[in-house]
């Protein structure tokens, strides 16, 4: 890892951590993100000269407070101006005003506010909570940069204008708006562990965990705990998903390799998550790992289970996505021709997995041709380059 | 604080009067007593500004003087099937305590209800 990398993947890691802390204190989302992205110019001046601050975090924080104070009183037109740059040099802590205390939980519950499109809840959290680019948004989301640029600016504008609140809601609300805030946690953990960019971008999944667990000790939800043991679950296997630059699948990984802590703590949730006995489409996509990782060999995965599980989960959350997945079971359970017949059905030609489920079960059927052209459809539409090499692979070594 | 509107659209159906498609006479009435109960609430708890209803649709005249060559016209603005019916101005501590108020508005006046910041009034 050069340098710069180094120096970029700690202000992804703190960003969040310290644009929350300015938003509550500043009361204002743009200032508070100018100043840490003036922070950050200084920080990639100073730190190849002057070396990496003992706690970045707390130098970011810091100088970003600086360099707010200097553009208030630069702009200081209006007493209100000056009462914020008195609320920046005031260091009495804040009153608590909900349940969880974190900045950045702060921060998501405004992010995630139903007065908001779902999609730019999402685009929010990730610019202001994980640090990305609006760059890297827009490619996660497979639209132009301006576009992308534009929702993020416009989310902010409304939740100025309209007031929304930075705070965690109430009680009574807490419930309802908890489940947009998994949703969102559950994508920035996508972002990190599937990177359409470079392969696995290690802190955004890390933090996705770290938010989720807090969670799961603020508030008594099966979901939220359904959510962290997905995410560990998945997490465990990481170490065993990529084998010198190529994309190793489920039934291929060395199980040894995999994470036997992390297990341990998704299944010990999971259990938990069935006492609770109230389903939920997390709870249910935990448990299909679950079964996953109980097997000690692919050969001995309990697929009746499996398909079971996303019977439940299709009447939840009806989607084409899970309807692909639940194939990809039936075809361990009843072959891959019942299997192919399901896929076929599915009106998801965009969406690369369908193109890789169709070349598996083409190829498993003798029906060469047809998979070849699948792969190619595959690659033509996969991003990330693990997943690249493993589908040229597979290609390749079809028989002619 | 926050100065918000929250105007209700009623959809009008076919007839040019107030009266929500599949509301009973009773109904409307049941409606007017829930909204003034409402309106006492809303001046008891210091949310109130200013609330109205509106007469129909057909009694609205449209002025369009920007050319500086003014034109009236008769009748409201867009020929929509959701019309404003009336509104309340009210002053929330932020937009979940509005999106609260606007819930029981709702309720009371059988008409969903927009809710929207004014400017520069925060």
């Amino acid at each position: 890892m050069t340098f710069d990398d180094e120096i970029t993947q700690i202000v992804r890691a703190e960003h969040g951590r310290v644009v929350a802390q300015l938003i509550r204190r500043l009361g204002d989302i743009d200032l508070a993100e100018d100043a840490v992205a003036e922070a950050l110019i200084t920080a990639l001046e100073k730190w190849p000269v002057d070396g990496i601050p003992p706690n970045p975090g707390a130098w970011l924080t810091t100088t970003a407070g600086n360099k707010a104070i200097d553009r208030i009183r630069r702009e200081g037109k209006r007493d209100a101006k000056h009462q914020e740059a008195l609320m920046i040099e005031d260091d009495t802590p804040h009153e608590p005003t909900g349940p969880v205390e974190d900045d950045r939980l702060r921060l998501i519950f405004t992010c995630c506010h139903p007065a908001l499109a779902p999609e730019n809840r999402i685009a929010l959290t990730l610019r202001l909570l994980g640090g990305l680019t609006v760059g890297e948004i827009a490619a996660a989301f497979l639209v132009p940069e301006t576009t992308m640029g534009q929702r993020i600016t416009r989310s902010k504008q409304k939740i100025k204008a309209a007031n929304i609140p930075y705070r965690v809601p109430a009680e009574e609300d807490l419930v309802e708006r908890l489940g947009g805030v998994l949703s969102v946690l559950y994508l920035i953990f996508n972002e990190g562990y599937l990177s359409s960019g470079p392969a696995m971008r290690v802190d955004l999944a890390e933090e996705a965990i770290r938010l989720t667990r807090q969670l799961t000790t603020l508030i008594e939800n099966p979901e939220v705990d359904g959510l962290l043991a997905l995410m560990l679950l998945t997490e465990a296997r990481r170490p065993a998903r990529v084998s010198d630059g190529v994309l190793v699948t489920l039934e291929k990984q060395d199980r040894a390799q995999w994470d036997s802590a992390l297990i341990d703590e998704g299944h010990t949730l999971v259990r938990r998550c069935l006492t609770a006995n109230r389903p939920g489409p997390f709870q249910i996509q935990a448990a299909i790992n679950a079964v996953h990782t109980d097997a000690l060999d692919a050969s001995m995965t309990d697929w009746s289970q499996i398909v079971k599980l996303y019977d439940q989960l299709v009447i939840l959350t009806p989607s084409p996505i899970v309807e692909l997945n639940r194939a990809v079971a039936v075809a361990e359970l009843d072959g891959p021709e019942v299997a192919l017949a399901i896929v076929d059905r599915l009106e998801l030609t965009g969406y690369h997995p369908f193109h890789v489920t169709r070349a598996e079960l083409l190829r498993r059927l003798d029906r060469t041709d047809e998979a070849r052209a699948a792969y190619d459809a595959a690659l033509g539409l996969a991003e990330n380059e693990a997943e690249q090499a493993h589908l040229t692979g597979r290609r390749d070594s079809l028989t002619r | 604080m926050t100065t918000y509107l929250l105007s209700v659209h009623h959809d009008l159906g076919v007839t040019d009067e107030w009266v929500p498609e599949g509301m009973t006479e009773a109904e409307v009435q049941q409606s007017y007593e829930d909204t003034g109960k409402f309106n006492e609430e809303l001046k008891a708890s210091g949310h109130w500004v200013f609330a109205g209803g509106l007469e129909p649709p057909a009694s609205a005249t449209v002025v369009d003087n920007r050319q500086g060559a003014n034109v009236i016209t008769d009748g409201p603005y867009a020929e929509t099937k959701e019309q404003l019916g009336g509104f309340w101005v009210i002053e929330a501590a932020d937009l979940d305590e509005a999106l609260a108020i606007a819930a029981r508005g709702s309720f009371a006046c059988k008409g969903s209800v927009e809710v929207r910041p004014f400017q520069g009034l925060a």
